[in-house]
């Protein structure tokens, strides 16, 4: 809109900035206590007497050099789209290094109001700030406020209503203050005169600024403009001149004059208490960062973490299910009945996608009440702590103390999700570190490893199941810090590292106002960007199993099949008072009327039922004396129809088998044979894993359709002798579990986050590899050396301990 | 001269100079690490790095490797 007015929000990480947009704009959006929280630029609109304004969120950082992404984000912004005025916010409680940034922004020659906050903290403190001093010295309106608490907002409003008039004049605004550089100056003028013949997009002074501080990202834009390199050359020699002369670094100099400045006004203008106040937070951290205590307590916080998460989200989901199972008897008596045979297209699709979102949705109450914690851990400012505590670990293996997170979510130990493990390492400041948390956190246990876990241990692993869980639940730690370590050296090798300089804010309490919205927020943007994707997954699943489909006489024959065994029925019908009142085509409305009539009775009690059942007789007579039995025609029919139903679904799974076996998915499966047999893996199981790619539960669901043949179940499915499975062939197939893959979902979240799709296929890539390698190592190498399944299990995992541990010690770059 | 990461727990310092440069350079003059400024070393880590120190009235934690580019000067 022409008439709209745009500010930019900027300031430090941590100073409030998110509080202050919330407040004007009322929007809804992310808040919290964790340094580089909010990366992405967000936009909010409120009104300011009678005018449309927008409001840009800028990303929080320490400084406007051109370090960091968010830094040259910022800068780009304010250079090149011109917000007419820029709010720019102080920590009360530490103006001074809030100055150092706002010295650099006004330096942009922006038009700037100061938004002071947080004053309640500082008074908290003892700390108090004068607002008129500041304005006077830096020469521009300030206001002050309590975002937090809501106070300040009219106030701030009537600053900006006061600026309003003079947005419409010149857009060149003259630089309200600026930092005196004393020795310096004389350079700087120098260098302004060089670039004053040129017609530069930005304002001059701050250019010959930044090419004295050998700002990179400054120095291409000039060159780029001038075409003229010339210009960089006769700056380094001012620069070279100036280290000559005075024996300092300008780049150097420049910070100290900018410090030295803010130091200046922040004494004049603040009052603090002459002692030292120990703060809650310092007696805090004395206990939660102690050498013993420390540890202690982390590990009893992210035990109680777990413990919410998994083990009452679990419960929780159960709980959930039943409204999920309604949600499919729903699609079910939406979509075209079954037929006997061949369902439609629409019928059989419909309630596949169905299936696939509400297996999703399953995971919901363990989201929420993850997102919850996580929303809690970073408002209180524990999180820093824990990255504090835990880097030195981490660092070693190529991660970084803001790793702990992401993995925690991704399932450490057993039980979590990708997706929002891999949504967590925004914040990770170090690229390397970055990428290598997101290509370890899909090898973390998520829960939907965990149905395939619990089934191959059931069979195979009966007697010592706590133990096997616990290989698995620790191994995958060993494994991922080892994967870590080498991609770090190999292909990471040359992504940018980032000191580790956090900050570590005081300790608050989380509103539950912020913590709710916090956690709707990112259960709306985790369902926003997946639930599309499985749509569309589920979609290519469905074809890659069911196509191309069985062959024309493959259907005759079931179709005889099917013929015959209606006809088995058709000919008790003749026997009964029913003959020629019930045709072939009563059939399928009456297997359809037996379901619904017993999901109807389902979980009440008896005398319930009773009166369903006497229901059901009065208006379907003819149908529910079939189900219910009734005189002696009923008797026989509904033997009959136990019969025709059950051979019904036997016929059906068969051709369910014979499809998947011909289909796209289980073609591949025996390609893949001839590697996979070194791991121990036949078609079947090909198949299976394959069919997890779209979500990891198909595992155990295809197995079972694979496996559970007949009426028996996939347990005794899978013990049948004539498959060959033994204890070695599980524990190959678990270790494969544990290095798969990420799912679709999980990859696409890779995608968005390293922005590129060749991230995503290295990440599939090299767990299948990987994945495959250590199946077959552990299946070939315990066949060759005579052990037994629990011996092999044992060997590998002391053999990934000793790599884990020697790896520790070895240095890696810095790039 | 001491660096900053061989204090002790609880311990003053000044400092002196930062020989680093580049992206750290940067980083420890954003955190206002200039010649002069009084630091306090709160303590280590559990597992003795990364330290956590106090710059005027902000908590922050750094590893010893970059620590050890800040020269400082004790009074004791």
């Amino acid at each position: 809109m022409a008439n709209e007015i745009s500010i930019a929000l900027a300031g430090q990480p941590n100073c409030g900035k998110s509080t202050i947009f919330n407040l004007l704009t009322g929007a809804k959006q992310h808040v919290a206590n964790y340094p580089g929280v909010t990366i992405e630029k967000k936009y909010g609109y409120f009104k300011c007497f009678g005018s449309s304004m927008t409001l840009i969120d800028l990303p929080g950082t320490y400084s406007l050099a051109s370090y960091s992404p968010e830094e040259i984000t910022t800068r780009t912004f304010l250079l090149e789209e011109k917000p007419e005025l820029i709010l720019g916010v102080l920590d009360a409680s530490s103006v001074e290094k809030g100055l150092y940034f706002l010295l650099q922004l006004m330096e942009m020659e922006q038009k700037v109001v100061v938004a002071l906050n947080m004053v309640d903290v500082a008074k908290s403190r003892q700390i108090y700030v004068d607002e008129k001093i500041l304005s006077k010295e830096l020469g521009v309106s300030v206001v002050s406020l309590s975002a937090a608490q809501g106070k300040g907002k009219d106030e701030l409003l009537k600053a900006i209503e006061a600026e309003k008039t003079q947005f419409s004049k010149t857009q060149s605004l003259k630089a309200q203050y600026s930092v005196y550089y004393g020795d310096l100056e004389p350079f700087i003028e120098r260098v302004m005169k060089i670039c004053e013949g040129y017609d530069l997009a930005f304002p001059l002074r701050w250019t010959a600024i930044k090419l004295l501080e050998k700002d990179s990202h400054v120095e291409s834009l000039v060159k780029k403009s001038l075409q003229n390199s010339d210009v960089l050359v006769q700056v380094e020699d001012i620069r070279n001149e100036f280290y000559e002369k005075f024996k300092q670094d300008p780049c150097k100099f420049i910070g100290f004059c900018r410090h030295e400045k803010a130091r200046e006004i922040a004494r004049k203008a603040c009052r603090r208490p002459m002692t030292e106040v120990h703060s809650l937070t310092e007696k805090l951290d004395a206990v939660l960062c102690h050498k013993i205590f420390g540890p202690f307590c982390l590990a009893l916080i992210l035990y109680l973490f777990y413990y919410l998460s998994v083990t009452v989200g679990n419960i929780l989901a159960a709980k959930g299910w039943i409204l999920w199972t309604e949600v499919e008897n729903f699609a079910r008596a939406v979509l075209p009945q079954e037929n006997f045979l061949y369902d439609e297209l629409l019928t059989s699709l419909g309630n596949w996608i169905v299936k696939s979102v509400t297996s999703v949705l399953n995971y919901l109450p363990i989201f929420l009440i993850m997102f919850a914690l996580v929303a809690i851990l970073e408002d209180s400012g524990y999180l820093a702590r824990i990255a504090f505590i835990l880097d030195r670990i981490f660092h070693a293996y190529g991660l970084h103390g803001q790793s702990t997170l992401p993995l925690i979510l991704g399932g450490v130990y057993v039980g979590g999700c990708a997706i929002p493990g891999v949504m967590a390492t925004k914040g990770i400041p170090d690229e390397r570190s970055r990428f290598v948390t997101i290509l370890i956190v899909p090898m973390m246990n998520c829960l939907a490893k965990v149905p395939l876990y619990l089934l191959l241990i059931a069979v195979f692993f009966p007697d010592t199941a706590g133990s096997t869980m616990f290989f698995i639940g620790t191994v995958t730690l060993f494994m991922g810090m080892i994967t870590a370590k080498i991609l770090s050296m190999t292909v990471l090798k040359h992504k940018c590292t980032a000191p580790f300089i956090i900050e570590l804010p005081n300790y608050h309490i989380p509103t539950v106002k912020s913590v709710l919205l916090q956690t709707f927020q990112r259960i709306w943007l985790f369902f926003k960007k997946i639930s599309t994707i499985i749509v569309a997954v589920s979609v290519i699943v469905f074809v890659l199993i069911s196509y191309p489909g069985l062959s024309d006489d493959r259907k005759a024959y079931y179709d005889g099949q099917a013929q015959a065994v209606i006809g088995r029925f058709m000919a008790d019908v003749e026997k009964t008072a029913l003959s020629g009142k019930f045709t072939e085509q009563d059939i399928m409305p009456l297997i359809a009327y037996q379901d619904e009539l017993r999901a109807k009775k389902k979980g009440v009690s008896q005398e319930d039922a009773k009166l369903i059942n006497a229901q059901a007789l009065k208006d379907e007579p003819v149908l529910a004396s079939i189900v219910l039995r009734q005189g002696k025609d009923g008797r026989i029919l509904a033997k009959s129809l136990r019969i025709l139903d059950s051979s019904r679904k036997n016929l059906r799974r068969e051709m369910r088998q014979e499809t998947f076996e011909k289909s796209l998915i289980g073609r591949a499966g025996k390609a893949l044979e001839s590697v996979t047999k070194w791991a121990g893996f036949d078609w079947k199981i090909n198949v299976a894993l394959l069919s997890a790619l779209a979500a990891k539960e198909n595992s155990a669901a295809t197995l079972g359709a694979i496996y559970g043949i007949e009426s028996g179940t996939v347990a005794d499915g899978l013990k049948a002798q004539e498959n060959g499975i033994t204890p070695l062939h599980a524990l190959a197939l678990m270790l494969f579990m544990t290095l798969y893959p990420p799912c679709i979902p999980a990859a696409m979240m890779i995608k968005l986050q390293t922005g590129s799709a060749k991230w995503m296929i290295f990440s599939m890539i090299y767990q299948m590899t990987a994945g495959l390698l250590v199946a077959s190592f552990v299946f070939t190498g315990a066949n060759l050396l005579g052990l037994s399944a629990t011996e092999a299990m044992w060997t590998y995992y002391g053999l990934c301990l000793i790599t884990a541990v020697l790896l520790y010690f070895v240095k890696l770059k810095e790039a | 001269m001491k660096t900053l990461a061989d204090l002790k727990n609880k311990q003053e310092c000044i400092v002196k100079e930062i020989l680093a440069d580049g992206i750290l350079g940067q980083r420890l003059m954003d955190l206002g690490l200039c010649p002069d400024t009084k630091i306090l070393f709160v303590r280590r880590s559990p597992f003795n790095d990364p330290i956590h120190i106090k710059i005027g009235d902000y908590h922050v934690a750094l590893r010893q490797s970059e620590a050890s580019s800040i020269m400082v000067e004790t009074n004791g």
